[in-house]
């Protein structure tokens, strides 16, 4: 099977958000493969030693984003490729990123494309359905089990709690909810490994697109943090007399109940 | 600049979902004076639907109704949105940003070639654009973003945009739209409902959430019980999912949902930032916890340092007497 994963590169998400010049300040952060890529990446992986094939992941983005890919090759991938549009791209968008993947698949036979459900930085989660939509293949998202047999894929998926069982055919878009597996670690030989697979680097040129192809539909004018919260009242006394106090104030005070 | 919006309402159990509602009321403030048009998809039995989402503020309905529009799927649906948008021509379109909300409006607008604001949760109207601000970074941070080419698009957090008020007294029209819809490719088999109490954990205007504090699965039961005294639904932390306390469609944090409830009560969850970017922009937070130092403490409204198994069900019986006298 030809499987492919749309990885992101994101925050950790221990970080702090700071804006600087209106922009997230990603001075000395830390990034990680977003979380619910890793369950991709692990599918993807899973799918093809019972199957057979290749994996090949693919990050539009940065040179940062070099460093997770080769995450994703030492936890068992076979290939990475990296669009980077750091010269060509200054602000984009779900659209510029689903045209750019669009060219990059144009060429290519794809049995399973995963990604994550949503990216936690930007959490748009419009990535896979849209690209799907290009690639004119049916797509099934938040999936938390998936059985191949043939070209006949069945599928649970999350809806908001409730389990739906799908009955879909292949080639095929998913994209990944938690419980879905457990992404493993890179082990030490893994991490070895890595280094030698190959990892393709790509700009916009070489998918036949320039930036006016790219050109985003949406901007974002403004980044503010939330209001700080501040920090209540901590009740005291007898617990009787705590929850007495608390149901006053719920109902009085923050006219909550 | 009056706008014709495109409200795609949003069917469950028979019921227009409360977020179809604020969906209109959010179409409102993007319409500046022009045309309100819902649509809504679904088997049969929809024109009482339609004539609901007139009373709540749409100037008309389109209602489809199609065997293969009973459960949704993206193709189905997609098929069935799309004629609409063709004959309508819309200036702008919303929608909820929920489970079905997600899962459809991405394939239009990539059909559309436009581009989609997600999870709006305030929209402005500054001069000839329309601004909308939505959470990133999982409530971290907020963005304000506009639409620069092509139709306005966008869906919206529930519980976060006021309903219209409700006039029985409106009327409009219903029109039906015939479609053809294709053969389906993705079916669905089966649905297993594990949501019991039927309040959507994001819809919630009160939710009560777990951690490792609840200790296993049966600690949850006071929390049930409390939340259905309040109306509300249940949460947990990662911790509580990752310990298998509960299932992992409860998990409220940077992975799992973003709540945004009128009342938050954290039950034995210590407030690991992962968890504050999800439940921090709730109205009002309190937070039970034994540990005095939890970091829970620090963004609470108010707070019992205790036991949950002792305050939990002494707040119960406390809430049903206030209710009893009221």
């Amino acid at each position: 099977m030809n499987i492919f994963v749309l990885m992101k590169s994101t925050f950790d998400t221990e970080e702090k958000i700071i804006i600087n010049d209106g922009r997230i300040d990603d001075d000395g952060a830390e990034f990680i493969i977003n979380p619910y890529d890793e369950y991709a990446i692990e599918e993807a992986i899973n799918q093809r030693d019972t199957h057979g094939g290749e994996v090949t992941v693919v990050t539009v983005g940065t040179g940062e984003s070099e460093k997770q890919l080769r995450t994703a090759l030492a936890m068992g991938a076979d290939k990475a490729v990296l669009v980077n549009t750091e010269d060509d791209m200054e602000q984009g968008d779900q659209y510029s990123t689903v045209k750019i993947l669009e060219a990059f698949f144009k060429d290519k036979e794809v049995d399973l494309i995963l990604a994550g459900n949503v990216a936690i930085d930007e959490a748009s989660g419009q990535i896979g359905p849209r690209l799907a939509e290009r690639l004119n293949i049916p797509y099934v998202t938040t999936i938390t089990d998936i059985n191949i047999d043939g070209t006949k894929v069945s599928i649970e998926r999350d809806v908001e709690g409730d389990t739906e069982i799908v009955e879909t055919t292949i080639p095929l878009l998913v994209t990944c909810q938690q419980g879905l597996n457990e992404p493993r670690y890179p082990s030490l030989p893994g991490i070895m490994k890595a280094k030698k697979k190959p990892l393709d680097e790509l700009e916009l040129d070489d998918l036949d697109l320039d930036e006016d192809d790219v050109e985003p539909k949406t901007k974002t004018i403004e980044i503010f943090l939330p209001p700080e919260r501040q920090s209540g009242k901590v009740l005291s006394g007898e617990f009787d007399e705590q929850v007495k106090e608390l149901v006053s104030l719920l109902k009085n005070e923050a006219k909550v109940l | 600049m009056s706008r014709k919006v495109l409200i795609i309402g949003e069917v469950r159990d028979n019921s227009l979902r409360n977020v179809t509602f604020e969906a209109i009321s959010a179409a409102k403030s993007v319409s500046d004076g022009g045309e309100l048009v819902g649509v809504i998809c679904g088997e049969n039995n929809l024109e009482p639907l339609g004539n609901e989402m007139i009373q709540y503020g749409a100037d008309r309905a389109i209602i489809i109704q199609n065997d293969k529009l009973k459960a949704y799927s993206s193709e189905g649906y997609s098929q069935a949105i799309y004629q609409v948008i063709d004959e309508e021509s819309p200036e702008a379109i919303i929608m909820g940003h929920t489970a079905i909300g997600k899962d459809l409006t991405p394939k239009l607008a990539s059909r559309l070639e436009t581009g989609l604001i997600s999870d709006a949760i305030e929209i402005d109207v500054v001069g000839e654009n329309v601004v909308f601000t939505r959470p990133i970074y999982s409530g971290k941070a907020f963005e304000k973003k506009i639409i620069t080419d092509g139709i306005i698009f966008a869906t919206i957090r529930p519980n976060n945009i006021p309903p219209l008020e409700r006039d029985e007294s409106r009327q409009g029209t219903v029109s039906n739209l015939d479609v053809e819809i294709s053969d389906l490719q993705t079916v669905i088999k089966d649905i297993i409902r594990k949501t019991t109490e039927g309040i959507d954990l994001s819809e919630a205007k009160v939710v009560i959430a777990g951690g490792r504090g609840v200790k296993n699965k049966e600690g949850f039961k006071p929390l049930y019980e409390l939340a259905e005294v309040l109306g509300g639904a249940v949460g947990a932390s990662r911790g509580a999912c990752d310990a298998d306390y509960c299932d992992y469609s409860l998990q409220i944090g940077q992975t799992g949902k973003v709540v945004t409830p009128d009342l938050y009560i954290a039950c034995g969850i210590s407030g690991a930032i992962q968890h504050l970017a999800g439940m921090s922009n709730s109205k009002i937070i309190v937070a039970i916890n034994k540990d005095p130092e939890a970091n829970i403490f620090n963004v609470a409204d108010y707070g019992i340092v205790g036991d949950l198994f002792e305050v939990v069900p002494k707040l119960i019986e406390e809430i049903k007497q206030v209710k009893v006298n009221a």
